[in-house]
C-alpha cells in the first residue's frame, strides 16, 4: 500500500488524540504539560506533510519551525511556574491548583 | 515513495504512537519523560520521510536535547513528589472516556486516510553544480525562505525566547524571595507533601 497524504494526517489526528486524552484525563501537571507537547509535535507533522505534497516552497516547514521555538518558550516557562507553583502547595496535582476559584 | 521509504514510516509512526501512549499512561513522570523522548525520535525520522532534514534535525536539537533534558531537570528537583497519586475512577466512567475519544479520533482519522493525493517528486540536485541547487527542506532552502519570507516573525520569535527566559527566572526568583521571607517570618510545619496539600485543599474548600 502507497503511503500518502492522508495516511501522515491521519498519524497526525492520532497523535494528537493521544495529546489529548493525556491533557483531559491525567492529574499530574508535568504530564500534562508533555501531552501539551504531544499536541503541538502532532500539528508539526501534519504541516510538514501538507508541505511535502506542494513543495514549491517551504512555508509549512517555517511555521514547523515556529511552532518548534514557540513550544520551547512554553516548556521554559511553563516548568518555572510548575517549579514555583510547587513550591506553594508541595504537590504536582493539578486539581489542588484551585486558588483562583472564586 | 520508495519501499525502504515507506517501510521507515511505518515503522517510526509505531514507535512514536508507541512512546506518546508510553507518555500519556505510565504513572511516573520520568518514564512518561522517556515515552517523549522516544516520541521525538520517531517523530524526527517521520520527518525524514518527507524529505524535512533541517526539522528533523532541529527536533532532536531542541526536544529531545533541551525540553526533554529540561522535565527531567524539574522532576529530579520536585523529586519523589512528582508522582501524584492516580485516582481510582471507576471502570466505567473511564471506558466511556476513552471510547467517546477514540469515537472523536477515528472519526477525522479515518476520511484523512482516505484522503489521496498523487505522489510529488522533489527536484534532486543531480547533473547541477551543488552551488546553485537547494534540494528541499535542505539548510539553505529553508533557511533562505526563512530569511526572505519570515524574517519579521523570526525576529519576534527571537524577542519571544528572550522574554520566555527573563519571565522564567522572574518566576522562580520572585517566589524563591517570596519563601524566604515568609520561612523568616513563620517557620514552615514539617509535615509531609500530601498532608500538606490535603490541609490546603481543605481549608480553600
Amino acid at each position: 500500500m502507497q503511503v500518502g497524504l492522508g495516511d501522515y494526517l491521519a498519524l497526525a489526528m492520532l497523535l494528537f488524540g493521544i495529546g489529548a486524552i493525556g491533557f483531559l484525563v491525567r492529574r499530574n501537571i508535568l504530564i500534562q504539560l508533555m501531552s501539551l507537547e504531544l499536541m503541538l509535535n502532532s500539528a508539526n507533522v501534519a504541516l510538514v506533510a501538507v508541505n511535502r505534497w506542494h513543495p514549491s516552497d517551504h512555508v509549512g516547514q517555517v511555521f514547523a519551525f515556529f511552532v518548534v521555538a514557540v513550544a520551547a518558550a512554553e516548556a521554559a516557562v511553563g516548568l518555572a511556574i510548575i517549579i514555583s507553583w510547587f513550591r506553594l502547595k508541595k504537590t504536582v496535582e493539578s486539581d489542588v491548583a484551585s486558588s483562583l476559584r472564586h | 515513495m520508495s519501499e525502504l521509504g515507506q517501510g521507515v514510516f511505518w515503522l517510526s509512526a509505531l514507535i512514536a504512537v508507541v512512546g506518546a501512549l508510553c507518555t500519556v499512561a505510565s504513572r511516573r513522570p520520568l518514564r512518561a519523560a522517556f515515552g517523549l523522548l522516544v516520541h521525538i525520535v520517531g517523530l524526527a525520522a517521520i520527518l525524514l520521510t518527507l524529505q524535512a532534514h533541517l526539522l528533523a534535525v532541529l527536533q532532536l536539537l531542541i526536544y529531545a536535547g533541551a525540553v526533554v533534558v529540561l522535565f527531567i531537570f524539574v522532576i529530579m528537583l520536585i523529586g519523589p513528589d512528582a508522582e501524584a497519586p492516580m485516582r481510582a475512577r471507576g471502570w466505567g466512567v473511564r471506558a466511556l472516556n476513552f471510547s467517546l475519544m477514540a469515537v472523536a479520533v477515528l472519526a477525522i482519522a479515518a476520511p484523512l486516510a482516505s484522503h489521496d493525493e498523487p505522489w510529488v517528486a522533489v527536484e534532486d540536485c543531480r547533473g547541477q553544480p551543488s552551488s546553485e541547487c537547494r534540494p528541499f527542506g535542505g539548510v539553505a532552502a529553508v533557511g533562505s525562505a526563512l530569511f526572505r519570507e519570515a524574517i519579521v516573525p523570526f525576529e519576534l520569535v527571537g524577542l519571544l525566547l528572550v522574554v520566555a527566559v527573563v519571565g522564567a527566572l522572574a518566576i522562580a526568583q520572585s517566589k524563591a524571595k517570596a519563601t524566604k521571607t515568609s520561612a523568616a517570618a513563620k517557620p514552615i510545619p514539617s509535615t509531609t507533601g500530601l498532608s500538606t496539600a490535603s490541609t490546603l485543599a481543605s481549608e480553600e474548600g
